[in-house]
């Protein structure tokens, strides 16, 4: 695979301090991913937060009544390339849960198509997550997860689930797709916790 | 009941580890159908592989493979038959 090696820099230049351990550079953006790509209307999108309480949804029209916020970002791939400086768009999740009230600390991601992935939900909050819509300034392509992936840039980006539909509050860290299947229950790049 | 640990296992299971994954046939515990693990639509993404049901879509197993490490997970099927080449229990 190409882009594994691509923009590697050499030992003879000094390694970019904004790269965890173990990544190197791409400047392509590597698009796979575990099924079919979801084809969603945003007509028929919606956006669900559901809690130990009951919840609350918005439509796509709602969605966009919301603070909307520009995002610059690096993201770090487990499998070993990183993207400095990515552009997004997109709702951050303080203005999300400030409409919800939960006692619960974990949170799994649901998206069109079956995937999930779990988060503390401490790490969504403090402007670290955002549910985004566009990449680059154009309307995120489903490929890359749209209508709306959730960004959590600061955890590899597997946690960055493309074709995010709703979040769901759980009193214990269960575990999501990836996570039940080999890769690590948190997954910060710069500890390297990339599996068990 | 008495039990043994997993070591008794080790003989049966290292020989139905050895089977030939494209003549093996899983049940789907989405649909239900029996199929050859090759019949399964295969999908790559950046953290691993994923095979699914042809008929329902459903994951049937999936492949993590890093840092000389593998994971496998036959999440999604039941009982799998293994044609053991060679080989007449009848
Ligand atoms: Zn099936």
């Amino acid at each position: 695979m190409s882009f594994i090696t691509r923009g590697f820099t050499g030992r003879s230049r000094e390694r970019d301090d904004r790269l965890p351990p173990g990544q190197t550079l791409v400047h392509d953006f590597p698009v796979l991913s575990a099924g079919p790509t979801p084809e969603v209307d945003t007509a028929d999108w919606e956006f669900t937060i559901r809690t130990e309480h009951g919840g609350r949804r918005w439509s796509w029209d709602e969605f966009m009544q919301l603070e909307i916020e520009d995002v610059t970002t690096d993201i770090h791939c487990v499998t070993h390339w990183s993207k400095l400086g990515t552009n997004w768009r997109g709702v951050s999740l303080d203005t999300l849960f400030a409409e919800v009230e939960t006692e619960y600390d974990y949170v799994m991601a649901h998206s069109y198509g079956g995937y999930t992935t779990n988060v503390p939900l401490e790490e969504l909050l403090g402007g670290r997550a955002w549910v985004a819509f566009e990449f680059d300034g154009e309307p995120l392509d489903p490929e890359h997860g749209g209508p709306a992936r959730l960004l959590v840039p600061h955890l590899y980006f597997w946690k960055s689930a493309k074709w995010v539909r709703g979040l769901e509050l759980m009193p214990t860290d269960d575990p999501g797709f990836w996570e039940q299947n080999g890769y690590h229950l948190h997954g910060d790049p710069w500890k390297e916790e990339r599996y068990w | 009941m008495q039990h043994f640990d997993g070591n008794l296992l080790a003989g049966p299971l290292a020989e139905v580890f050895a089977f030939d994954p494209t003549t093996a046939r899983a049940r789907c515990n989405g649909c239900g159908a029996v199929a050859e693990l090759a019949t399964a639509l295969v999908y790559r993404s950046g953290a691993g592989s994923v095979a699914r049901c042809r008929g329902c879509g459903a994951v049937l197993l999936s492949l993590v493979e890093g840092d000389g490490r593998r994971f496998v997970n036959f999440t999604g099927t039941g009982a799998i038959e293994i044609t053991t080449a060679g080989r007449d229990d009848a």
